[in-house]
């Protein structure tokens, strides 16, 4: 039994190898094509579309030429507004709801939880058309038809918000979150209750309690949340393509496709440090969070 | 019961605390979603801005009119697609998470490299795909022009086109899923495997006996959200690397629509591409609602009330 045990544990070195080997290629599978966008990258214009694949110098060549030329350092800037203003606002609506619906006294308060989850069969992409009307249209121009409007919800929607081109229409829609509530609800339901009594006597406020005791002890959930929510914002694509015309208010991700099509024939070069560009914000924001993404969310058995 | 027990008492403070949220699902969320429904009993133009009020015309011609051999053929393209992207793609995460998940040196170096993909888009994960299955300039035709003497047209034939979105779909995912399967590989205690591995159970038992159930959660949760990525999601993907395209072969009656476009896809094409039909997209949207809701209550039925889609709304 012993024997077995220890082969258990220490493999043979065949076994061992075959393991490092598979594991090899599957890395190499995983990030083998960033790996391809990465060299290319690197390489000088007449090298890129060659089958040559040895790293060049001229990375920030390419990096310098797709953010100015190309417009990618306008659409990183855009992207970086929207994803953090999204990721803030919706982390703090979904605390205070969150907050709202597991320490106070709320009448109705199962249906105005299922109002929130229910949403969870609303996704946006589905919802664009919809939506489009509403972000895009005219505001109403009078006080009047504004209550016209409100009047009569089922009819075709005859006013908006005038949003189209601005940052508004890709942040505001997205503020709030069923998923986010959810989590926070959960997470603050396993919190012993007596901890929010304590406070209480302590002459603690609800704001006091929301900052000094549930913030702290919420840090994975927020990490989480914030993880899911910027990768998420940052990497949409089907709403901005659609709201947004304007090239100097578009997404990085929509971007890519307009550095894509640009001039006659795609500089691929251009396009793979646009690609790579792209990809590193969410990239350090999960490395950073991701201690707090595996605690908070995957591991958690709310999902 | 901790319901019946609130900390605070002040309602002001407590509606305060739950209006912004409310107030945004409710205009942006229920609003434009009821007003997919009546966009679809309307013809409403884009770019004229016209409308008007056809009842349930829209979804005859969806589902019995001229365009109907069109709908079916995108919405069983959807069905193959995503079952393709779901069984694939979950089962190459799961065996590369149990790579990963092995004794071995450098394991922590080997679980970095794959799950850093985690971060990657839809879009970007097109771009790169686009350029390596490039016809004339891409790596993957470089190489086998140089083995095989041969250079497929990769986004001309349908065939090929389907194959290879389904391909860059799975690669893009594969991050997001080794995640979860080694968060859950990890909470597996080793002395089960230990035990069973005492009783005398080798690699193929002890994984069907022993793993694949403790996983079964996992993998019900990532089902869930792989068919919403496929539905949904990859719409990014397509609409850089094939634009819905190539037509498919007659010869197995595929030729009414491209053969990579989805469900989602197609409501983009009739209400933002050429001609602007909002209404007629407005009823593809009306489907597709019913359709997550379908897919919502299957979830919540067999798995237990604890289940959500990750990122989403």
């Amino acid at each position: 039994m012993a024997t077995r045990t220890a082969s258990a544990r220490q493999r043979r070195p065949k076994t061992r190898w075959l393991i490092h080997l598979l594991l090899i290629v599957s890395c190499l599978v995983v990030t083998g094509p960033i790996l391809f966008a990465l060299i290319k990258a690197t390489q000088p214009t007449t090298q890129v579309i060659s089958a040559s694949l040895i790293p060049g110098a001229q990375l920030w060549h390419n990096v310098s030429n797709a953010w100015v030329q190309a417009d990618l350092g306008i659409y990183m800037r855009n992207s970086f507004i929207i994803a953090f203003a999204v990721t803030f606002g919706k982390t703090l609506f979904s605390l205070m709801a969150g907050m709202a619906l597991v320490y106070f006294r709320i009448p109705f308060k199962p249906v105005v939880f299922g109002f929130i989850l229910l949403t969870l069969m609303m996704p946006t992409q589905v919802l664009i058309v919809g939506l489009f009307d509403l972000v895009s249209k005219q505001a109403p121009p009078t006080w009047q038809a504004l209550f016209s409007w409100i009047a009569h919800p089922l009819a075709p929607t005859p006013y908006g918000f005038n949003w189209s081109n601005s940052y508004w229409a890709i942040i505001v829609p997205f503020l709030a979150s069923a998923t986010g509530v959810f989590l926070f609800r959960q997470h603050f339901m396993s919190i012993p209750l007596s901890l929010a009594d304590a406070a209480k006597i302590d002459g603690a406020g609800p704001l006091r309690f929301l900052m000094s005791i549930l913030v702290p002890m919420s840090t994975n959930t927020i990490g989480a949340l914030a993880v899911i929510q910027f990768v998420y914002v940052w990497n949409q694509y089907l709403w901005p393509l659609v709201i947004i015309r304007r090239t100097d208010r578009q997404v990085v991700q929509v971007g890519l496709n307009l550095i894509i099509s640009q001039g006659q024939d795609t500089d691929w070069g251009l396009v793979m440090a646009g690609a790579i560009v792209a990809l590193i914000p969410p990239l350090i924001v999960f490395m950073l969070l991701q201690e707090q993404f595996m605690r908070g969310f995957a591991l958690s058995s709310e999902k | 019961m901790r319901e019946g027990t609130p900390v605070f008492r002040s309602r002001t403070t407590a509606w305060l605390l739950l209006v912004p949220t409310l107030v945004i699902l409710v205009i942006f969320l229920y609003y434009p979603a009821a007003q997919s429904f009546v966009l679809s009993m309307y013809r409403s133009n884009l770019i004229l801005g016209t409308r008007k009020f056809i009842g349930l015309d829209n979804f005859r011609e969806l589902f019995t009119g001229l365009l109907a051999p069109m709908y079916r053929q995108v919405v069983l393209q959807s069905i193959v697609f995503s079952a393709a992207v779901v069984i694939l793609g979950l089962a190459i995460s799961m065996a590369f998470a149990m790579l990963a998940n092995q004794k071995v040196t450098g394991a922590r170096f080997y679980r970095l490299l794959l799950i850093w993909p985690f971060a990657l888009s839809p879009a970007i994960a097109g771009t790169i795909f686009s350029f390596l299955f490039n016809p004339q300039v891409g790596a993957v035709n470089h190489f086998l022009r140089m083995t095989l003497g041969i250079a497929p047209r990769w986004l001309d034939n349908p065939i090929l086109a389907f194959s290879l979105v389904v391909g860059a779909a799975i690669w893009k995912e594969l991050g997001y899923n080794i995640v979860f399967y080694l968060a859950a590989l990890q909470n597996i205690p080793g002395e089960l495997n230990e035990a069973a591995a005492i009783d005398g159970a080798n690699a193929w038992q002890r994984f069907r006996s022993v793993t694949l159930p403790l996983l079964s959660p996992m993998t019900f949760f990532l089902v869930f959200t792989n068919v919403a990525y496929a539905f949904f999601e990859v719409f990014g993907l397509i609409d850089i690397l094939t634009k819905g395209g190539p037509v498919g072969p007659s010869a197995l009656h595929l030729d009414n629509a491209g053969l990579t476009t989805t469900m989602i896809y197609r409501m983009y094409q009739d209400g933002f591409g050429g001609t602007g039909s909002l209404g007629f997209a407005g009823a593809q949207g009306v489907v597709l609602l019913f359709l997550v809701a379908g897919i919502t209550v299957l979830q919540f039925r067999y798995g237990g009330r604890n289940v959500h889609y990750g990122g989403g709304s």
